[in-house]
C-alpha cells in the first residue's frame, strides 16, 4: 500500500472496511449481527482463523450475558486490532498443497472422495456433513471421481481476490 | 507470506514420519479446513453483496417511479391553457372514458370474437368447470396461450364476482381447515406451478390466499392472472385475492406487464389492459383469517384503521399512485338528473379544496406525495375540464351508494368538505396498505425509498394489532432470501413466493400453511431444478455476474457525475485517485448504500499501488452498441439514465398502444423532461436525436426500438447485457 497518509487515516479506512462488511449482515440496521455470521465477516476481511481462534474472538466481543447477537460497538475495536496486528494471516498456496500431500500418503497426486471426506470429518476441526458435501461437489473432478488438489488450490485461490 | 513459514517447517519436519499419520494428518487437515472455511465465507459475503445490489437497484427504480410522478407534478405547475404541451399532458391524466357498468359489459364484448378452427389452445365454457381450469393450467404449462375471446369472457366473469366482494375478505378455518398463503408471484409461472405441485391445486378442501403482485417483471403475468381468476370463479369461497401495489396500470407501464400483454395479444391487447385497469381496482384489499390473522400486501401505518378501509369505495383508486377523483368536479361535467350541484357551490368547494391542500395535516408527513399529487390534481381538473367536458366523467365510476347519498343531500357543501378529508384519509390508508415496509425502530416515517407508504415500527404493529384484536400480520412486498421472514417479535411475517426473483439462484420462494391453531408452517422451494445441482460457487457466480452487470450499468448511467466527483479528489490533476476516494465518491454519486470497499475488487481490476486511473476505468464501463450513432454522448448518457422514465412516459402517451409515438410527441416529452432536469437542449439537437432513433425512417419512433437503442455491451465481460425489462413471448 503506497498510502502516504497518517496513521489516523489508515485506521479510519480500516474502520470503514469493517463497518461495510458488518453492515452487509446487519439486515435490520440495528448495529448488530447474528453471532453465527461473525465468522463470515471476519473471514471476508481477509483473515484465516481456525474455529478455535474464532470462538476465542467471539467470546471477546460477546455481551456478558450472550444474546446471540454481536454489537458493532464491541466488534469494531477487536476487529481493528486483528487487522492492524495482521493476525490470522492467509495460508500460502505451497503450504496448502503440502498439506494435501501429507494426506495423500501414496503420492498419487489426487485424493479419493472417501479419503478426503474421512480426513475432513474426522481430523482437525471436523466439517459437518453439509460442509463436506459442499466441498466435494466443488472439488470433485466428475470424470474421474477424485480430487486433483493442485488444480483445486489454484482454482480456488485464483478466485480469491 | 506472513507466519505461514512456521507451519511449512513443521510439516517438512514430519515428512519422514510418513508412515504414522497421527499428528501431521491432523495438522494438514486443520490447515485445509481453515482455508476452505475462509473460502466459503468469501463466497457467502459475495452472495450477500449481490443480494444488496439487487435490492438497492430495485428500490432505486421504484423511487424513480415516484420521482416520475413528481415530474408530472412539475408539469402541472407549468401548465397553462395556451401551452402546446397540453395535449400531451392531458393524455397522462385522462381517466377511463367508459364508466357505466352497462357500457363496460358492452365493452367486454367477446361475442363477436370468433375462435378459429386452427386454435389448439384450451376452450372454456362458463360457468367454469373443474376440467376447464385443469385444462387451462395444463395448457399454460405447455406454453400455450388462451384465446382472446376466452380471456375477455374470463375477465368479465371475474369482474362481476370481484364487484360483489367486500374490501376485506373474512375467512374462517373451521370450514376449510387449512389455508395456504402465497406472496408475490410477479409473473413467475414456474413458481405457481411448483406451489400447486407441492401443495395441491385450490379446491373446496384447499383454500388459498394470494397476497398481491401477481404481475410485472416475470414473463407470464397474464397466465398467472388468468389461472388465479379461473380458480377464484371456480371456488369463490376458497380462493381469495388481495391487491398488490403492482395491480396498478401505471406501475404496469413501467415494469413489464403492459408490454407483455401487448406482445402476446397484438389485436386485443389494449382492450384487455383497459379491462384489467378496472378489475385491479376491484380487487379486495385484505383478508382476515378467524378474525385474528390479517393478510395484506404491503403493510400498515400508525393510522391504519380497518373500519375506514372496510367502508371505502376501493374501486375509486384505479391507480394507488394517484389521488382519488374529486366528486365535485365530476358533477360539473355531468348533467344527469338528480345531481344538483351548481357552479357557485363548486367554486366554494374549490377554494376550500385549495386551502386544504396547503394546510393538510398529511402534508408534513407525506411531502413526497402530497406536493405533486394533491396540489395539481385540483388544478388540472379545472384547466383540463373544458377540453374533456364532452367525455364521460369518472363520476359514473363512483356510482356508489355514498355518491348517490351525497348528491341528493341538501347540505352538499359540508359533504364536499368531508368528502375531501375522507378521500385523502382513505387514499392514505390504501397507499399505506399496499406500499409500506416494516423497520426495526419504533415509529412511523414516510417510505422514501419506495416513494409511497411508510416504514412502520414494532410499536405500530403492537398498536394496530391490539386496536383490532389481531395476533399476526402477514404481508409480502419484499423479497426475502429464504422466501419468508419474521420481524417485530414474530408479529409480522413476510411471505414471498417468486423464487430466483433477482436472478437464477438469488432466493427461494415460500408459502405458508395455516391451520386452526393459526401457527404458520413454511414450505420453501426454488424453481429451475438445475440451480440445486449447481455448487455454491457456481450459483453465486451466476447471480453475482448479473448483479455486477446491473451495477456497472448504474455506474455507466452516472459517468459524468462520477468524473466530476473523482476530479474533486484529484486536486493536482494527475488522473489518479486512491481507492479510498474512489469508494467515497461512488457512494456519494450513486447513493445506493452498497459496501463499495467489499465490492471494489469486483469492479476495479486495474490498480497501481492502491491508486486508480479513473478516466481509464470510466472508459472501460459498458458502452452502447454501435447501432446508436447518437449525436451527443452526454445526451446519450442522460437518456440512458432516464430510459425507464422515458419508456413509461412514452407508453402513457401511446394511448392507443400502437407502440409508436410521433416525432412531435418525442420532442415534447424530451423537452419537458430535460427542462425538469435543468438541462439545456436545443430543438435541433432533439430532432437530430429523434431522426437517428427513427430506425424505420418512417417519421415515428418505435418505443421498443428506442429502448433497444440502449442495449449495453459490457466490455469487461465481453457479453451484451440484457435489457432491463422482460421480453415478451413472440
Amino acid at each position: 500500500m503506497a498510502d502516504k497518509e497518517s496513521a489516523e487515516a489508515v485506521i479510519s479506512e480500516i474502520h470503514r472496511r469493517i463497518a461495510e462488511a458488518f453492515n452487509v449482515f446487519d439486515n435490520e440496521s440495528s448495529k448488530s449481527v447474528d453471532v453465527r455470521e461473525v465468522g463470515t465477516i471476519i473471514r471476508s476481511l481477509g483473515c484465516f482463523p481456525s474455529e478455535a481462534e474464532l470462538h476465542e474472538m467471539i467470546a471477546e466481543v460477546e455481551e456478558e450475558e450472550p444474546t446471540g447477537y454481536i454489537r458493532f460497538e464491541k466488534f469494531l475495536p477487536a476487529m481493528t486490532k486483528v487487522l492492524m496486528e495482521r493476525k490470522f494471516r492467509p495460508i500460502p498456496k505451497d503450504v496448502l498443497i503440502q498439506a494435501f500431500e501429507v494426506l495423500d500418503q501414496e503420492k498419487k497426486g489426487y485424493l479419493e472422495a472417501e479419503e478426503l471426506k474421512k480426513y475432513m470429518t474426522q481430523e482437525g476441526e471436523p466439517f459437518s456433513q453439509d460442509e463436506v458435501e459442499e466441498m466435494l461437489s466443488a472439488a470433485l473432478d466428475n470424470k474421474e471421481n477424485v480430487i486433483f488438489y493442485k488444480d483445486l488450490v489454484s482454482k480456488m485461490t485464483f478466485e480469491d481476490l | 507470506m506472513g507466519c505461514g513459514a512456521t507451519k511449512s517447517n513443521e510439516l517438512q519436519l514430519k515428512k519422514y514420519q510418513r508412515g504414522s499419520i497421527g499428528v501431521p494428518a491432523m495438522r494438514a487437515a486443520l490447515l485445509i479446513q481453515r482455508w476452505y472455511r475462509q473460502y466459503v465465507a468469501r463466497l457467502e459475503m459475495r452472495r450477500r453483496c449481490t443480494w444488496h445490489i439487487f435490492q438497492s437497484i430495485e428500490y432505486a427504480g421504484e423511487q424513480d417511479q415516484i420521482k416520475l410522478y413528481n415530474f408530472f407534478g412539475y408539469l402541472m405547475d407549468h401548465f397553462t391553457p395556451a401551452n402546446s404541451e397540453r395535449n400531451l399532458i392531458s393524455h397522462i391524466f385522462r381517466e377511463n372514458e367508459i364508466c357505466r357498468d352497462i357500457e363496460w359489459e358492452r365493452y367486454f364484448c367477446y361475442k363477436n370474437i370468433e375462435v378459429p378452427e386452427l386454435y389448439s389452445g384450451p376452450h372454456l365454457s362458463f360457468p367454469l368447470t373443474v376440467s376447464n381450469v385443469a385444462d387451462l393450467v395444463e395448457a399454460f404449462k405447455n406454453k400455450q396461450q388462451l384465446h382472446t375471446r376466452y380471456v375477455l369472457q374470463l375477465l368479465l366473469e371475474s369482474w362481476k364476482l370481484l364487484r360483489m366482494l367486500p374490501n376485506i375478505n373474512q375467512v374462517s378455518t373451521c370450514q376449510t381447515k387449512e389455508i395456504t398463503i402465497c406472496g408475490d408471484l410477479h409473473g413467475h409461472l414456474e413458481d405457481l406451478l411448483l406451489v400447486f405441485y407441492k401443495n395441491g391445486m385450490p379446491s373446496v378442501e384447499k383454500s388459498y390466499v394470494f397476497n398481491g403482485d401477481f404481475v410485472d417483471r416475470g414473463k407470464d403475468s397474464i397466465e398467472i392472472l388468468l389461472i388465479l381468476f379461473a380458480f377464484m370463479l371456480l371456488y369463490p369461497n376458497n380462493v381469495h385475492l388481495n391487491r398488490g401495489n403492482h395491480e396498478d396500470y401505471i406501475v404496469n407501464l413501467r415494469y413489464g406487464f403492459t408490454k407483455e400483454v401487448l406482445g402476446k395479444y397484438r389485436l386485443h391487447g389494449k382492450k384487455i389492459l383497459k379491462l384489467l385497469q378496472k378489475i385491479f381496482s376491484w380487487l379486495p384489499l385484505a383478508t382476515v383469517i378467524d378474525q385474528k390473522v390479517l393478510i395484506l400486501h404491503g403493510g400498515i401505518s400508525d393510522t391504519t384503521d380497518l373500519n375506514i378501509i372496510a367502508q371505502a369505495d376501493r374501486h375509486k383508486y384505479v391507480s394507488t399512485l394517484r389521488p382519488p377523483k374529486r366528486r365535485w368536479v365530476a358533477s360539473g361535467g355531468n348533467s344527469t338528473a338528480g345531481r344538483h350541484k351548481v357552479n357557485g357551490r363548486m367554486d366554494n368547494s374549490l377554494q376550500r379544496h385549495c386551502s386544504l391542500a396547503y394546510n393538510s395535516p398529511l402534508r408534513s408527513r407525506y411531502n413526497f406525495q402530497s406536493r405533486s399529487m394533491q396540489n395539481f390534481s385540483s388544478k388540472v381538473n379545472l384547466a383540463v375540464e373544458e377540453e374533456l367536458k364532452e367525455q364521460r366523467r369518472m363520476a359514473g365510476l363512483s356510482q356508489s351508494y355514498h355518491d348517490l347519498r351525497s348528491s341528493l343531500s341538501s347540505d352538499s357543501d359540508s359533504d364536499n368538505y368531508e368528502t375531501y378529508e375522507d378521500d385523502s384519509n382513505e387514499w392514505k390508508q390504501i397507499v399505506d396498505m399496499l406500499w409500506s415496509d416494516p423497520m426495526p425502530q419504533d415509529g412511523c416515517i414516510p417510505n422514501e425509498v419506495r416513494g409511497g407508504g411508510c416504514y412502520w415500527g414494532p410499536d405500530v404493529t403492537e398498536k394496530v394489532l391490539r386496536r383490532h384484536n389481531l395476533q399476526l400480520l402477514i404481508r409480502s412486498h419484499e423479497c426475502k432470501q429464504e422466501g419468508y421472514e419474521f420481524c417485530h417479535n414474530r408479529k409480522v411475517l413476510t411471505i414471498f413466493s417468486a423464487s430466483n426473483y433477482y436472478e437464477v439462484g438469488s432466493n427461494r420462494g415460500a408459502y405458508i400453511r395455516l391451520g386452526p391453531d393459526l401457527v404458520p408452517h413454511f414450505i420453501q422451494y426454488q424453481a429451475n431444478r438445475s440451480t440445486r445441482e449447481l455448487t455454491l460457487r457456481q450459483s453465486v457466480g451466476e447471480t453475482e455476474r448479473s448483479a455486477l452487470r446491473a451495477l456497472r450499468e448504474q455506474l455507466f448511467a452516472h459517468k459524468s457525475d462520477l468524473l466530476y466527483a473523482f476530479q474533486d479528489y484529484d486536486t493536482d490533476n494527475t488522473g489518479w485517485i486512491s481507492l479510498k476516494h474512489w469508494a467515497t465518491a461512488v457512494e456519494a454519486v450513486l447513493r445506493l448504500g452498497l459496501p463499495w470497499r467489499v465490492l471494489r475488487s469486483q469492479l476495479v481490476t486495474t490498480t497501481q499501488d492502491g491508486m486508480l486511473d479513473y478516466q481509464g476505468w470510466l472508459r472501460e464501463l459498458p458502452i452502447t452498441e454501435p447501432k446508436t450513432e447518437l449525436v451527443q454522448q452526454s445526451l446519450l448518457e442522460t437518456m440512458y439514465k432516464q430510459r425507464s422514465n422515458l419508456e413509461t412516459i412514452f407508453r402513457i402517451i401511446d394511448s392507443d398502444h400502437s407502440g409508436l409515438i410521433s416525432f412531435e410527441e418525442f420532442r415534447q416529452t424530451w423537452k419537458l423532461l430535460s427542462s425538469h432536469l435543468k438541462m439545456e437542449i436545443s430543438d435541433e439537437a432533439i430532432l437530430d436525436m429523434a431522426v437517428s432513433i427513427d430506425f424505420n425512417k418512417d417519421g415515428s419512433i418505435d418505443i421498443n426500438e428506442f429502448m433497444e437503442a440502449f442495449r449495453l455491451v459490457d466490455r469487461t465481460m465481453n457479453l451484451p447485457s440484457e435489457p432491463n425489462h422482460t421480453k415478451t413471448d413472440e
